[in-house]
């Protein structure tokens, strides 16, 4: 079946359908990793995007309960340029196009992906929409693409965010690969895994620290780093009040990843001041990191085309190491508006913008890249381990 | 952190001549290493064997020592240069193991020469198998379980605990040289004694096979601060078993999800860490179990490597040049990437296109030769592809390979319906021609479980063939009208070509063409950016595909289109890549814009650096016709140079010119001329230049009246072939129906040449360079060592000559002249010449770049090729300097390297049909020296003293004499077979008797394996010998003992025995010789 994308600027691809079939608009941004199509499917920072995956073939492992974000997919559409017809591999338990189809996730493949990409990296990111079927008609498709919400002042987080509070039961917390390194109080010696994975699975029992963590459309991904770091991670509405988390005492309280405008945020922000204020120890990645740099007296404005990949280069300042980082944000926290007690740890090499704070006198941190991966390389998961040694040099 | 600023004089080492599993690929990163090297200041002092090489340059390097890559010549070099540290890990294996030979035999420490890019410690743990496994173990990475047997009883007893099948690694060896995969006891014992004899240690690593499992490589670098980045992944699509050089690979890793992937990622960082490789690029090899994911490492390179080459190809991130300034102390961010100008070279590389690799191996130069692949490399080139996609990308490799018509993929299904079985066995055992059976199988409708079943190739690979083979069909069966906009559309898409589509439709390939002209389908073509497309790329590195938009974004400048030489085979290799090279870099200089098309990844043509323009496509009539379509859409004047790249280019020649393109320098018809035998005999005859009595046959018949009129020996051989391919030397008529009926395809348009074979004559080569108006400067003159009816580029030379009267040189200078104008030659030609009593043959004229080109550069100082590419462009030979013929600094040797310890069982006989893979010079100031350099530096050391058997035909009898008497003097004991010992004898010498092979045991053959022969002269006259010496040479090759089979070669191994008895080791680098030149004291 044909389908066609059209663009706000009246730019209009035709290619074939590769998911559900229907019509599906949304911002249309592109994302370079070349593997975990599945991962980004499921990030909820995508909602109410259009993802292009400039990797060329796309599907070719098939989809698997143990690679998703969260429990469904969140992108608005899917852009690619091959589609893989079989699933290949021991953990495929589907193809992409099934799981697109099931999903309801609207899909176009067959497209010049690169000549989108570099239309997107020069005019900078554009609402677009998608529509399949035989006969769509592209001048109206591009009006349409022409009323789909910009996300500049939008709250998307509340479509994302869970409904209620709960705690994170992950039967399998070291998914990663990497052995995190034990904390002195305690732990557990290793369990083997049949997949071949070597490593320790974190700590127990009373040993562990308790996080609570807002949900702006959290990656499971987070939670399961946090847990094989030794942490029970409960998690809570975004809207939840700050003392609502504070009442149940957590050893230190988790902003997590999401969608759209940090700025249109106002309660979360809000809140994060509450916690900054509180003196628990705090970490926020991605929308996270940006509201928590709101809160801490910063701006934050919108990329060209944001930074959405696997292979962005992160310097930590400090050490002067880089660390190749896992991304997805078309926000930035504007570095010339932050007060003197907050100090930039990390910029990102591309472009110099900002990509880590610190609070000078609060235990408070937060990074804009994803240290969780998934997908992505698992460089900057020393961060996990930095929030717990935070927590505990805050106790002593 | 800025460099370090210690080190002021680094020395390179090359890898030496081109053999099998190691090519051009490390002239690409040496010259690289020395460009980033002097770019930082510091200066270079390069070593290299190879005088092929853009390396061995005298500008890329401060002091150039083309000699052997040995200890003794290594630590002369660093006596003479003092430099403060060494670059082991840019010339592949040979750099590595020499410097750890020297480090062993103390000579870096006594002159205080550290190693940057890698320490002896982290060599010696990624290069020795058990101490890599058990580094391995220790971080807790899963290897294949093994054991390390020194004698063939250890050996038994590991095969015993391990179980079948077993794979047998010899220690130290190069490509895997010796190694191989074990099913069953008898083959095991027979492989563990071959391993354990070629492993310069003795030892072998026998190891459980992880054979059909998934095959990954991943290309890393890592700096002084431990900072760590994947620049490609690759994955092997034939499984493991086959050595990754005569895989299928194709980046990026197509079939791991994120999770397995960032393991095997982290594995890596971890194992670099391990074996502590401090900065630059290694390549790690991991197998993973298709049915459960479980990964083991299989080895790591501690240097840049062939896939290092092909991973700086396919991401356009040049590793070489990184791992150099590495090596200084810089830091990854601390360097930009050219390609984006404004990022640094601290990332990781994303490609949104697909590249696939596929080796070009050269059987059909060694019919015995076992075609089946293993652990031990035997193909001699490769071609990459770029494609949108796996399909297109993989269509786009078949065809680079230059197969002819039986390469193209859908040749395999017009061949008959064949046996079954066969098939199936064919499938199981991978050979160079399981992807044509693979197809064969497909379009037989096997499926895609069946052929997963008997290959375990990813049935994700398997799907695309099979959907190639479904889109073949739908031609097949519509013939050209189901070429519909459409279905054209979507075929050029999957990467089709039109000679593909032509076979498939029964229609030839201008049908097709003209149907998509008229359809207005034409490629566009996209860039290759490190960083798919997320940022601007200001490098126009670019690759063919059938998208909508394009950006080639070509210029109005006048251009000229080089075209390159494709993938390496025997007889055309790195030469004419340097030719190329050189072409771009003199075009330039003229202030032209060049543009390279080419498809070898391992060259420094398909560098970005090189010409202005890149254009890594197939080069095929129809891809080059689509560059220079698009290069002439922004109105530039565009010409092509075709004489550069050998025999693949100068095939396009004449499709090219009637297409209306324009052929620089010597037009194709006087090409044409020099190759058409009766137009050509015409021409020399009226010149007056003797020439063998020659004639041309389509047929048997023909062939007999020829042979008839003429007389035996006869040279035959097909038309437009290039090394000697089907060339062969006949001494009856039974031979020649033979030839004629089996071994070529003679048809009207391709006439099989026959030329009277000119027995014992002394052979020349002469390459010159001829201008517009006529004026021609001859390059040099070398005199061939080995005797008349061996291929030129088999045989050692010398230059200038050192045996040929001064008349005879003024004869083939005469001839040179008088023939370059009567071809109205503008740029290079090649003549060869025979003399045999007293007169001058011309035996053949090439008005194009000759594999000597580069040797004699090296030799004269003069970069024959640049000038040339000039003079094409326009210039006079007067306005460039150059009015006289050229000098030679010194006395250059320029002698072969054979793959056949690679192949047992294939015959090692030399004779017209190239066989060789690379070449070494040795230079002095005498030939003797010389000689033995060059001898030395193929890995053949001449003894100084020992046992010399000898044994020639009664011709060379009273020639023998001195020689004989020469090594009687040098204090040699002589052994000869009888009728040569009663001959010596009678003169008063010494000499022992030995059996010949045939005459009972042991014969000369047991001695040469019993290590009882130091030295061989053995000439052989007409195929009688030919035939029953082959066990002699062969006992003398596998077991390194120097092999000589003309009596002008002995005369030379006695003058270089004897040079280097008395002058002992001595260098001298390239810059010293030229400055001799220029001061006239050469």
């Amino acid at each position: 079946m044909q389908a066609v994308l059209a663009l706000e600027n009246g730019t209009v691809y035709r290619g074939l359908a590769a998911g559900a079939e229907g019509e599906a608009g949304g911002e249309v941004v592109f994302n370079t990793s070349m593997t975990g199509y599945q991962e980004v499917l499921t990030d909820p920072s995508y909602a109410g995007q259009i993802v292009t995956m400039t990797c060329a073939e796309i599907g070719n492992y098939g989809v698997s309960r143990e690679d998703v974000e969260s429990r469904a997919p969140h992108v608005a559409g899917f852009i690619i340029r091959d589609e893989s017809p079989v699933a290949s591999s021991w953990r495929a338990e589907g193809t992409l196009r099934e799981f697109l189809s099931t999903n309801r996730i609207v899909a176009i493949s067959d497209i010049d992906t690169r000549a989108l990409t570099r239309l997107l990296r020069s005019s900078g990111v554009m609402r677009g929409v998608i529509a399949t079927g035989d006969a769509v008609d592209p001048s109206a498709l591009v009006a349409r693409a022409n009323t789909v919400p910009r996300m500049e002042g939008s709250d998307l987080v509340k479509d994302v965010t869970c409904q209620q509070a709960f705690d994170w039961r992950a039967d399998d917390p070291d998914e990663f690969g990497v052995v995190p390194e034990r904390r002195a109080t305690g732990g557990r010696p290793a369990k083997s895994r049949p997949s071949g994975t070597s490593g320790t699975s974190g700590t127990s029992g009373t040993s562990r620290l308790n996080i609570a963590a807002y949900d702006f459309g959290m990656k499971w991904n987070i939670m399961r780093r946090l847990s094989a770091h030794g942490c029970n991670v409960r998690v809570f509405p975004a809207s939840t009040p700050a003392e609502g988390l504070l009442a149940s005492s957590p050893d230190g309280v988790f902003l997590s990843n999401g969608p759209g405008d940090p700025a249109a945020l106002p309660y979360a922000i809000e809140n994060a001041k509450a916690l900054v204020a509180s003196g628990v120890p705090v970490f926020g990645i991605c929308l996270g990191h940006q509201i928590l740099g709101l809160a801490m007296g910063g701006r934050t404005f919108k990329l060209k085309f944001g930074h959405r990949g696997a292979n962005h280069p992160v310097k930590k300042l400090d050490t002067g190491k880089i660390e190749i980082t896992s991304q997805n944000h078309g926000f930035a926290v504007d570095p010339d508006s932050l007060p003197a007690h907050v100090e930039v740890t990390h910029t990102n090499l591309y472009d110099g913008t900002v990509e880590g704070l610190r609070h000078k006198t609060q235990p408070v941190f937060c990074v804009q890249y994803h240290p969780e991966a998934s997908p992505g390389p698992h460089d900057a998961d020393y961060l996990f381990r930095d929030f717990i040694n935070l927590i505990e040099q805050s106790r002593d | 952190m800025p460099r370090r600023t210690d080190l002021k004089r680094i020395l390179v080492i090359g890898s030496g001549p081109i053999v099998i599993g190691q090519a051009c690929e490390f002239d690409y990163s040496g010259s690289q290493a020395c460009k980033a090297l002097r770019a930082e200041g510091l200066e270079v002092v390069l070593v290299n064997s190879n005088p092929a090489t853009i390396m061995t340059d005298p500008e890329l390097a401060d002091r150039t020592y083309v000699e052997p890559l040995t200890t003794e010549f290594l630590e002369a070099i660093i006596a003479r240069e003092r430099p403060d540290a060494v670059l082991p890990t840019v010339g592949g294996q040979t750099a590595l193991n020499l410097t750890v030979d020297a480090a062993k035999a103390g000579i870096l420490d006594k002159y205080g020469v550290r190693l940057i890019g890698a320490s002896i410690d982290a060599i010696t743990v990624a290069e020795d198998r058990q101490l890599f496994k058990d580094a391995m173990r220790s971080i807790g990475l899963e290897v294949p379980q093994s054991g390390l047997a020194r004698n063939p009883t250890e050996a038994m007893d590991l095969a015993r605990t391990l179980g079948f099948p077993l794979v047998i690694r010899p220690s130290f060896t190069l490509g895997g040289v010796g190694g191989g995969i074990a099913y069953n006891i008898e083959e095991f014992r027979e492989l563990a004694e071959r391993g354990l004899e070629l492993s310069p240690v003795h030892e072998v690593l026998v190891e459980e096979s992880v054979i059909g499992w998934k095959e990954f490589e991943l290309e890393v670098m890592r700096d002084v601060a431990d900072n760590f980045v994947v620049i490609c992944s690759i994955e092997n699509i034939d499984p493991m078993g086959v050595h990754t050089g005569d895989s299928i690979t194709v980046a990026p890793i197509l079939t791991l999800s994120d999770k397995e992937y960032q393991r095997m990622r982290d594995a890596a960082r971890r194992i670099i860490r391990k074996v502590g490789v401090e900065t630059g690029g290694s390549n790690i090899q991991f197998a993973v179990n298709p049915a459960n994911g479980r990964m083991v490492v299989i080895e790591m390179n501690p240097r840049v490597s062939r896939s290092s080459a092909l991973a700086s190809k396919a991401t356009g991130f040049p590793i070489a040049k990184i791992a150099a300034k590495l090596a200084l102390g810089y830091h990854l961010d601390e360097i930009p990437n050219d390609i984006t100008r404004v990022t640094p070279a601290s990332f990781e590389p994303a490609i949104d296109y697909v590249v696939v690799k596929i080796p070009r191996w050269n059987f059909e130069k060694f019919p015995q030769a076992d075609r089946t692949l293993t652990t031990q490399m035997k193909s001699v080139g490769e071609a990459m592809a770029i494609g949108r996609t796996f399909k297109e990308a993989f269509m786009k490799g078949v065809r680079s390979l230059e197969l002819g018509r039986s390469g193209l993929l859908f040749s395999a299904l017009d061949e008959g319906p064949g046996d079954e079985t066969a098939l199936r066995q064919r499938l199981a055992v991978p050979s160079d021609r399981r992807m044509w059976d693979l197809f064969r199988a497909l379009g037989r409708g096997s499926t895609i479980e069946d052929l997963h079943e008997i290959t375990k190739i990813d049935p994700w690979f398997l799907r695309q063939f099979a959907e190639l083979s479904d889109m073949r069909r739908e031609i097949a069966l519509g013939g050209l009208k189901a070429l519909t906009p459409d279905a054209m559309r979507r075929m050029k898409r999957a990467g089709f070509g039109d000679a593909e589509l032509a076979l498939a439709a029964r229609v030839s390939e201008k049908d097709v063409r003209d149907e998509r002209v008229s359809q207005g389908l034409a490629p566009v073509y996209k860039r290759v950016d490190t960083c798919a497309a997320e940022f601007e790329s200001f490098t126009p590195y670019l690759y063919s595909s059938y998208e909508p938009t394009c950006e080639a974004n070509p210029n109005d400048r006048k251009k000229v289109v080089i075209l390159g030489s494709g993938p390496n085979r025997i007889g055309q290799g790195i030469e004419f890549d340097y030719c190329c090279c050189h072409a771009a870099f003199a075009l330039r200089e003229e202030g032209l814009e060049t543009v390279m098309i080419n498809c070898n990844p391992e060259t420094v043509s398909t560098d970005y650096d090189t010409a202005d323009r890149l254009y890594f496509q197939p080069l095929t009539f129809e891809d080059v016709m689509a560059v220079i379509d698009t290069e002439q859409s922004a109105g530039g004047d565009v010409s092509c140079l075709v004489q550069f790249g050998g025999q693949t280019p100068l095939k396009l020649a004449l499709a090219l010119q009637q297409a209306g393109v324009t052929i620089l320098g010597t037009s194709p018809d006087s090409i044409d001329l020099a190759e058409d035998r009766q137009r050509f005999a015409a021409l020399l005859s009226d010149l007056n230049i003797t020439q063998p009595a020659s004639g041309t046959a389509t047929s048997r018949e023909e062939a007999r009246g020829v042979a008839r009129r003429m007389g035996f020996p006869l040279v035959v051989r097909p038309s437009y072939v290039l090394g000697g391919r089907g060339m062969a030397i006949v001494y009856d008529m039974g031979t020649l129906d033979r030839y004629m009926t089996h071994a070529v395809d003679a048809s009207p348009e391709h006439p099989v040449l026959i030329d009277r074979f000119l027995e014992d004559a002394f052979e020349f080569d002469v390459d010159a360079i001829a201008d517009r108006t006529g004026a021609v400067v001859i390059g040099g003159i070398m005199e061939h060592i080995e005797e008349a009816g061996i291929h030129s580029g088999d045989s050692s030379c010398v230059v200038p000559p050192f045996i040929c009267p001064e008349r005879h040189l003024a004869t083939i200078r005469d001839y040179t002249r008088r023939v370059a104008r009567a071809l109205n030659v503008v740029g290079l030609m090649n003549v060869q010449f025979a003399t045999k009593d007293g007169v001058v043959y011309v035996l053949e004229v090439n008005p194009r770049a000759s594999r000597t080109v580069p040797y004699l550069s090296k030799a004269t100082g003069v970069s024959l090729a640049k000038v040339a590419a000039k003079v094409m462009a326009g210039r006079t030979l007067a306005e460039l300097g150059l009015t006289k013929d050229l000098d030679v600094a010194g006395v250059f040797v320029k002698s072969p390297v054979f793959p056949f310890v690679r192949f047992p069982g294939v015959d090692t006989i030399l004779g017209p049909e190239m066989k060789s893979t690379g070449e070494v010079m040795g230079g002095s100031s005498n030939f003797g020296v010389a000689f033995a350099k060059a001898q030395l530096a193929v890995g053949q050391r001449l003894p100084e003293r020992g046992t010399a058997f000898v044994s020639v035909n009664n011709d060379d009898k009273p020639n023998l004499l001195p020689i004989a008497r020469d090594l009687a003097e040098l204090g040699f004991r002589l052994i000869a077979t009888r009728g040569t010992a009663a001959y010596l004898r009678a003169y008063g010498l010494h000499v022992d008797v030995v059996f010949k092979v045939n005459e009972g045991r042991p014969n000369v053959a047991d001695e040469i394996v019993n290590r009882k022969v130091d030295l061989v002269v053995n000439t052989p006259l007409g195929r009688e010998s030919f035939f029953d010496d082959r066990a002699v040479r062969r006992a003398a090759m596998m077991h390194e003992v120097p092999c000589i089979t003309t009596l002008t070669g002995a005369a030379a191994a006695v003058s270089a025995i004897r040079a280097m008895r008395e002058q002992g080791v001595s260098v001298r680098a390239l810059q010293d010789y030229y400055a001799g030149i220029a001061a006239g004291t050469p």
